[in-house]
């Protein structure tokens, strides 16, 4: 009987066991599918399956990267000197651009000359560029292709472009999103920190019992409204009352999403620096008190210094909410992937741009690809803010 | 002379009834002990004379308290400015994270001091009071948590000194000590009693016989007893007295 | 008035007046929703299904959407939160096993919702064959849930007095029979209260539903665990960005969004009723 217990014992002890290595297992599988889906970017030819970019045979040039590319076919570059080649200038072709050479006779009814019309082409043009289908260059094609440089994890930090889309060639920088995650955040720690603190100094140290017990259950409320709310509620007032106050074309910009997120921070901000207040001790306040301090230089100079590590705690896991919030962000912020120059721009986050995108990005392909590269930055970014708190914790621990 | 007064005092926290009809006087230059059973109400009488009792939501007062004749809970009273003239030194020691410099030079910051000059001096005059001088000297800059426990008491006293109280209130400050540190604040506590007039709580029998001149038995709220300390340890006129002393009951 | 009296006047007016603020940012929202929200709210607005391109009709299908959701996060999160909390705070002792399962579990805390939304895309709808589905969208809800059930849990654990604890096991009593007859009696209104809040927060959840189970229009309702339906967050969303004509499903936004307000003011009513009344009960027994 006696020894059955403790079997019995033994074996829940392994079920709680179990059960709470499920977090730390979820935190493991997330880091492997998310690098699982995006780190292919890293390893990819930017150009889209089966196409290719060629040249003639006689043209030097092996290799280009994707923005030399791209500035080609926006015809910002239009001579081979520039990359490299000959002086010689260049010719667009991708394959829309057949019609214009070639007669449909000649191209045949159901394209089957396509593939010779393509070498004839680059014969009589050797300073042509070709985008086109892998699968219609004949034999024995009178070119070489073009080698695009993979994508490079600097490319994507600190590429100012992104147009996940774009032909012949996308462009994945994410620059313009950090600024926007950035701004639009700190916007909204210049609005909660000053708030949220005073908030939670006023109830911990200032209001009386009954007050508190109408400020707690509102912070509490505030912190329950759903993330969508917040959203449309910015988006019905907050946007046109920015719109209408700086005289704007559009009133989604960093400013409304700083104040949608900042008031969404709030909770966290007035929740975590309450309970660090609280935990200064009385007699350090008595002390303080029976010296003939006031209860505002107490405050100040006794109770603020002993919860400073709670209060960064606060801020930072305030940050942490703000940068990867997302569905408000989304609804308010206009959207705009260019770098925001000021408050009164729209711009876009990092959140939010996975959450536009997904669902159109084809599975597998670049444009999902870099999303999930898009989720790794992020997940990198609330990793840093978990750390230092927990860095702060222990510093707190050791003293 | 009187340094200070109380005079049927009640007190009540919510519907409990804590110290019934008290009134003592206290004269200046003196060490009276505050003795009882714990939960009579001794920290509660302390409490009074530096208002500290005003930080509890339910508490309530009724009677008249004066220090230097001067009613402390009059509407005219400034609270800070009361307690700036009353110090009080805890059970437990409670310097704050800080240099021990600057636990000293608390009192005189909140109160307006900046002078440099002043306040190094009155920082080296109250650790020299408190006996601590010698010990922390080279090291006024180190946190004040880093000194041992009698250390940081007697840190806790200098810093009561600094802002020159008319009134020491101590709530068993010795309690949470070893006994060569406890043996120290006894020493400190008879030097000080040249220059201020204390008022101690304590549960040591021993102690309050030591060091104080008056005792004051309390029980159950109320003030049975209070006379020179001879009186009471030797002849009280008080049954109640007589059995707590003789260790009957506490 | 000296200074230092009047500057703390003026601090705490100012603190004061700045918390009134906030409350006064609560009612904002919740007036404004309430008001433009709460005459299209009827019953055929809860039971019926949307009509012509949302602008018409009710928001039925959304609501048994989100209660299914709700539904299977729950059973997926709760037993296992718990048993999790009850593992780290009556089991470990201060190690570094207990130091790391905190830490992870503070980590997947502060993982944002999005980033479940792509974990969840890519583990369960692609890489299990689980599809856009319920199972997919309520395991992903699940994990998010996760850490703030274990928290809840540990939290009510921790503020039972240790000396219950020693009593017991004075008494002779296993580890698990305290745990069961002593610790838990005790700490369970509070384990209950928070796992409500929780639900509260798994309704009004979108980022990690938007890829693995919503649906934008589907008027019908679910009939297994592999289909995809309309949830009340994302059809906030849908009504308030995307419709093809905006000004005629306002109206129906307002009323969702007012849905989702009141789910959580019910929701956390109900839980501090309900804490006040385990708690009356516990210290009676
Ligand atoms: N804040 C308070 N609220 C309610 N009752 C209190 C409070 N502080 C003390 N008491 C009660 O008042 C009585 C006297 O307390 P105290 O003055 O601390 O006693 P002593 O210092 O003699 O041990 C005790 O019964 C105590 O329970
Ligand atoms: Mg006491």
């Amino acid at each position: 009987m006696k020894k059955f217990r403790k079997i019995f014992e033994k074996f829940i002890e392994g079920v709680l066991f179990s059960s709470s290595t499920i977090t730390s297992l979820t935190v493991i599988l997330i880091i492997v599918f998310l690098f699982r889906e995006g780190i292919g970017l890293f390893q990819s030819s930017p150009l889209e399956k089966n196409f290719v970019i060629t040249v003639s045979k006689q043209n030097p040039v092996q290799e280009l990267d994707a923005t030399q590319v791209k500035a080609i076919f926006n015809q910002d570059i239009t001579n081979w000197s520039k990359v490299g080649g000959a002086n010689d200038s260049i010719i667009l072709f991708t394959t829309s651009d057949i019609a214009t050479y070639y007669t449909e006779e000649e191209i045949g009814a159901n394209f089957e000359f396509l593939p010779k019309k393509l070498n004839d082409f680059i014969v009589s043009h050797p300073g042509a560029i070709m985008y086109v289908s892998g699968k219609s260059l004949p034999p024995g094609f009178n070119g070489h292709k073009i080698k695009v440089k993979d994508i490079t994890v600097s490319n994507f930090i600190f590429g100012k472009q992104w147009y996940p889309t774009s032909d012949p060639i996308p462009s994945f920088g994410i620059w313009p999103m950090i600024i926007g995650t950035l701004m639009v955040t700190l916007g909204a720690l210049l609005f909660a920190i000053p708030l949220g603190i005073a908030t939670a100094i006023f109830m911990a140290e200032v209001a009386d019992i009954r007050i508190r017990n109408i400020l707690k259950p509102v912070v509490e409320l505030l912190s329950g409204i759903p993330s969508v709310v917040f959203g449309f509620f910015g988006l019905i007032v907050i946007v046109p009352l920015i719109q209408q106050m700086f005289h704007l074309i559009v009133g989604e910009t960093v400013l409304a999403g700083s104040l949608v997120l900042g008031i969404m921070a709030l909770p966290t901000i007035i929740t975590i620096t309450e309970d660090s207040l609280r935990t200064t001790p009385q007699a350090l306040k008595e002390a303080s008190l029976a010296l003939g301090a006031t209860r505002w230089q107490t405050l100040v100079r006794v109770v603020i210094p002993y919860a400073k590590s709670g209060i960064s705690t606060a801020i930072i896991l305030g940050i942490g909410r703000a940068i990867g919030e997302t569905m408000a962000v989304l609804m308010v912020t206009g959207n705009a992937s260019n770098i925001p120059h000021s408050f009164l721009v729209p711009t876009r986050t990092i959140p939010a741009t996975i959450a536009a995108e997904l669902g159109e990005a084809p599975y597998g392909g670049l444009h999902f690809k870099a999303l999930f590269a898009l989720g790794i930055v992020l997940f990198l970014f609330t990793i840093i803010i978990n750390f230092t708190v927990e860095f702060i914790k222990n510093s707190k621990q050791r003293t | 002379m009187i340094q200070a007064e109380a005079k049927n005092i009640n007190v009540w926290y919510g519907d409990f009834h804590a110290l019934k009809d008290i009134s003592m006087t206290f004269e200046p230059n003196t060490v009276t002990a505050l003795i009882g059973p714990s939960g009579c109400g001794k920290s509660t009488f302390l409490r009074l004379f530096n208002r500290m009792n005003d930080l509890i939501s339910n508490f309530r007062l009724e009677g008249l308290i004066t220090v230097d004749g001067q009613n402390i809970y009059s509407k005219e009273a400034k609270i800070d400015e009361i307690r700036k003239g009353i110090g009080m030194v805890f059970q437990k020691p409670n310097p704050f994270p800080k240099s021990i410099f600057e636990n000293v030079a608390y009192g005189l910051r909140v109160n307006g001091i900046n002078d440099r000059k002043t306040i190094q001096e009155t920082v080296e005059r109250s650790l020299r009071q408190a006996a601590l001088w010698d010990e922390v000297k080279d090291d006024l800059k180190k946190s004040a948590m880093s000194i041992s426990g009698g250390q940081q008491q007697r840190l806790c006293i200098a810093r009561a000194l600094a802002v020159q109280p008319r009134l020491i209130l101590m709530d068993e400050p010795a309690s949470a000590l070893d006994p060569i540190s406890t043996a120290k604040i006894e020493e400190l506590i008879f030097e000080l009693k040249k220059s201020y007039t204390i008022l101690i709580v304590t549960h040591n029998l021993q102690q309050a016989g030591r060091i104080s001149d008056y005792t004051g038995f309390f029980y159950l709220g109320d003030m049975v007893e209070h006379d020179l300390t001879k009186k009471i340890f030797l002849n009280p006129s008080n049954e109640r007295t007589q059995n707590y002393i003789t260790g009957r009951f506490g | 008035m000296t200074k230092k009296r009047l500057i703390q006047r003026i601090a705490f007016i100012t603190f004061g007046l700045i918390s009134l603020m906030v409350v006064g940012i609560l009612f904002a929202i919740l007036g404004f929703i309430a008001i433009r929200g709460i005459h299209v709210v009827n019953w055929e607005f809860l039971t019926a299904m949307p009509e012509d391109g949302m602008t018409k009709g009710g928001i039925f299908p959304a609501i048994v959407g989100t209660g299914c959701l709700v539904l299977g996060s729950i059973i997926f999160a709760f037993p296992i939160g718990v048993l999790s909390g009850i593992y780290t705070n009556e089991y470990l002792k201060d190690s570094w096993l207990k130091r790391f399962i905190r830490m992870m579990t503070n980590n997947l805390a502060g993982i944002p919702s999005i980033v479940f939304g792509l974990f969840g895309m890519a583990l369960f709808v692609n890489y299990l064959k689980f599809g856009d589905s319920i199972i997919a969208g309520s395991l992903t809800l699940g994990l998010l849930t996760l850490p703030v059930v274990i928290r809840t849990t540990e939290e009510a654990l921790k503020s039972v007095d240790n000396t219950l604890r020693l009593g017991s096991y004075a008494l002779g009593a296993t580890k698990l029979q305290t745990i069961r007859r002593v610790v838990l009696p005790v700490a369970y209104p509070n384990i209950i209260t928070g796992l409500i809040l929780s639900i509260g927060r798994v309704s009004g959840e979108t980022a990690p539903i938007l890829f693995t189970v919503a649906a934008y229009f589907l008027p019908k309702l679910p009939s297994s665990l592999s289909d995809q339906v309309m949830a009340l967050p994302y059809h906030l969303y849908v009504l308030a960005t995307s419709g093809t004509n905006m000004e005629e499903t306002r109206p129906m936004a307002y009323g969702t969004a007012f849905v989702l307000i009141a789910i959580v003011l019910i929701i956390n009513t109900a839980a501090s009723l309900l804490r006040r009344y385990l708690n009356k009960k516990v210290k009676m027994d």
